[in-house]
């Protein structure tokens, strides 16, 4: 599969705008425009649980800022919210906590699991009572942030890999996630 | 006050109170019945005055379980470790958290974690764990097939 | 969580704050009984990131343990780390080279400090401030930096190992301590400017949630939080270890016992690590970074306990041994636990605002509590 030049996520506008006498016309794809509105102002959840919390809060701050990409607000309350970022270890007694905030959150919702601990347990995988291996298990998750705790950086890749996917719309032809370390051999 | 002095002083209150020699702290073995008198007569004794105690745990040796309690004094600056054995089918120990506020929550994480019970507390139930965990985890016969995956 | 919640038979209001929540300090689940705005008794339920951290050591080997301490305490991971190599090099009796104890003392207060100055923005973003939160992470994002070019992680640094530390430190390190020392020595009047001599929130903070001497101690407090009580409770300055007692820096101790007091005892604490950085960063010995150690760990039959000074308070590390591959028993004496068994006591007859402010100057990190 040959790497697309135009990576959709840098579209300025999904569409054509003709100008004419009385104004500009836009002939587009209702779809595309709705996709295109909704991954521009994801709103993340306050849900942090341990150290990943940190780099979520750092992500957030005046370095590594999430707003330009329409992150702005985070919202406490889930019912105003778009996207959860599990930032932190899932325990059984949390599960439940977190099931039910998931289910108060409003559809469309998006969901990307921050960390080794939310992907899979990470270090606390191995002889361990209390941890769910991977918040998986609860809720259903669209992107999977590597590390412990990921860079900011890398978790900002995840937040643009999930602008793509919405853009996209279900179509894999349109999911182009750019690798910063795959160059196509010439 | 010095460790030969501290633990004179120790063994002139209950004389059935044994020492263990070595380590880097004064280690005092106590029966469970006689505990609650002892650490009362540390905290309020002025020559002692162990007034801040900055650990309560248990272990689990396979045939018994061990309270252990250290204590330090903040005007004296001595520090001594008390503890005691219980027996593993039946483990109850008075409860300390009249004399020092904070064993209060600490107790409450040993009961859930080992199993011992704590005379007169005034509220035991569990603290880190769901409120219907079966089992006491931290103690070495405990098994959890589908939770604990074995390396 | 839900089936507590309600009115009870004497017409007070009970609530739940939490499990999530705005405030930035984890999953605390708290059970408020009010009467009105007044506060009749706090309950926390704990447990909610209890990761089993204990049992889970029991089977990791004497180098292996370290990593899961970073991840307790999460905002002083270096000073826990420090502690467990130290009980390990008690244990085997292994003496560090003197450079050694420099690195790890210079990188104890640099987590210090970067740990002081999280907590000022998130105290100030609980009473309603936003602005100093980015503030305090802007100077954060250069101790961050510093430290990624030495450990590699910004972190959870795994960077002490019992005999010593991982890595020599990196040829900037000394240059860029000193630039950050620079700039951040003229910060400080900002941040008093900003939020300590504001009005607004010395009213929110003064007179609110005393805490007095004698209840300081019984309820096992340390840490800043029993130094504003007036508790002398410097591990750094009662049990030296290290080369404290080397360096020159004073303990500050207040004795109004309210949030207030703590507050100014940790601004003050970082103007004494800063002092302490200062005083080593031009004179590191030269010399090995590492003791020469055995692949495999093994520790003689016994029981060791080690206490350091966190950013929260005693943090403690009992290991009992048996001789084997790996410990028998591991303790963590965790500051939070303490600290937030006086919780109850400082928070009762005050209003349900008051308790975010005692909250903020309290300094918990959850998962320390929870392990």
């Amino acid at each position: 599969m040959e790497l697309n030049n135009q990576n959709p996520s840098q579209e300025a506008f999904p569409g054509d705008v003709h100008p004419s006498a009385t104004g500009g016309i836009v002939v587009t794809k209702l779809d595309d425009v709705i996709n295109w509105a909704r991954s521009n102002s994801l709103w993340p959840l306050v849900f942090g649980t341990s150290c990943c919390a940190i780099e979520m809060m750092s992500t957030a701050s005046a370095k590594y800022d999430w707003s330009r990409f329409g992150f702005e607000v985070a919202r406490a309350s889930p019912r105003q919210a778009d996207v959860i970022i599990i930032a932190g270890t899932i325990v059984n007694k949390m599960a439940p906590v977190l099931k039910r905030l998931y289910d108060q959150m409003a559809d469309p919702k998006y969901v990307i699991a921050m960390g080794a601990c939310a992907t899979s347990g990470g270090p606390f995988f191995y002889n361990t009572y209390s941890v769910v291996k991977g918040a998986d298990h609860v809720i259903p998750v669209d992107v999977y942030v590597a590390g412990c705790p990921p860079r900011p950086e890398a978790l900002m890749h995840a937040l643009i890999s999930l602008q793509t996917k919405i853009k996209a719309g279900g179509r894999p032809e349109k999911m182009v996630i750019e690798h910063f370390y795959d160059k196509p051999e010439k | 006050m010095e460790r030969e002095a501290l633990q004179a002083r120790i063994s002139a209150i209950n004389p059935e109170i044994t020492f263990e020699e070595g380590g880097e702290m004064l280690n005092v073995y106590v029966e469970p019945k006689d505990c609650r008198d002892l650490l009362q007569t540390l905290h309020n004794m002025d020559d002692l005055a162990f007034d801040y105690m900055f650990c309560l745990t248990c272990v689990d040796w396979k045939t018994h379980l061990t309270m252990v309690y250290h204590l330090e004094s903040t005007t004296h600056r001595h520090i001594a470790v008390i503890k005691s054995k219980l027996d593993r089918t039946n483990p109850e120990i008075d409860t300390m958290c009249d004399i020092w506020r904070t064993a209060e929550l600490l107790e409450r994480e040993v009961f859930e974690l080992f199993g011992v019970r704590f005379i007169n507390h005034p509220d035991l139930r569990n603290l880190l764990l769901t409120d219907d965990w079966e089992g006491y985890p931290l103690r070495k016969d405990y098994e959890d097939p589908i939770n604990m995956i074995k390396l | 969580m839900v089936e507590e919640v309600g009115v009870n038979d004497t017409g007070d209001l009970i609530i739940n704050v939490g499990p999530q929540h705005p405030s930035t300090h984890g999953v605390l689940h708290l059970v408020i009984t009010l009467n009105g705005e007044t506060i009749k008794k706090i309950e926390p339920h704990l447990g909610y990131i209890h990761r089993s951290i204990e049992k889970m050591c029991e089977s990791l080997s004497y180098r292996q343990f370290i990593y899961v301490t970073s991840r307790m305490d999460y905002l002083s991971s270096h000073i826990n780390n420090h502690a467990c190599a130290l009980t390990v090099e008690k244990g085997l009796q292994i003496e560090i080279p003197e450079r050694a104890k420099y690195i790890r003392v210079l990188m104890d207060e640099l987590t210090r400090l970067a740990s002081h100055q999280l907590w000022w923005g998130a105290a100030a973003m609980d009473v309603g401030a936003l602005t100093p939160f980015f503030h305090a992470f802007r100077e954060r994002e250069m101790i961050n930096e510093i430290m990624e070019e030495t450990c590699g992680a910004r972190l959870t640094m795994n960077y002490n190992v019992p005999g010593g530390v991982m890595a020599d430190i990196h040829p900037n390190f000394q240059r860029k301590t000193k630039d950050f020392l620079k700039f951040f020595k003229t910060k400080l009047p900002e941040y008093d400017e900003m939020v300590t001599g504001n009005i607004i929130f010395q009213n929110r903070m003064k007179g609110v949630g005393i805490l007095s001497k004698a209840d300081a101690i019984s309820y096992g407090c340390s840490g800043p939080t029993a130094r504003a009580s007036g508790v002398n409770c410097d591990i750094r300055k009662l049990y030296p270890y290290e080369i404290y007692d080397k360096v020159q820096f004073d303990e500050i101790l207040d004795s109004s016992g309210d949030c207030y007091g703590r507050y100014l005892v940790r601004m003050e604490e970082m103007r004494q690590s800063i002092s302490i950085i200062e005083q080593l960063i031009d004179n590191i010995p030269e010399g090995d970074f590492q003791a020469k150690t055995k692949a495999v760990l093994k520790l003689p039959k016994g029981e060791f306990y080690t206490r350091v000074e966190t950013a929260r308070g005693d943090f403690g590390v009992y290991i009992v041994s048996e001789g084997g591959l790996t410990p028998y028993r591991i303790k963590f004496r965790s500051p939070g636990f303490s600290n937030l068994s006086a919780l109850n006591h400082m928070a009762c007859g005050q209003k349900i605002g008051d308790m975010v402010a005692i909250m903020a100057t309290l300094d918990l990190v959850i998962p320390d509590i929870d392990r």
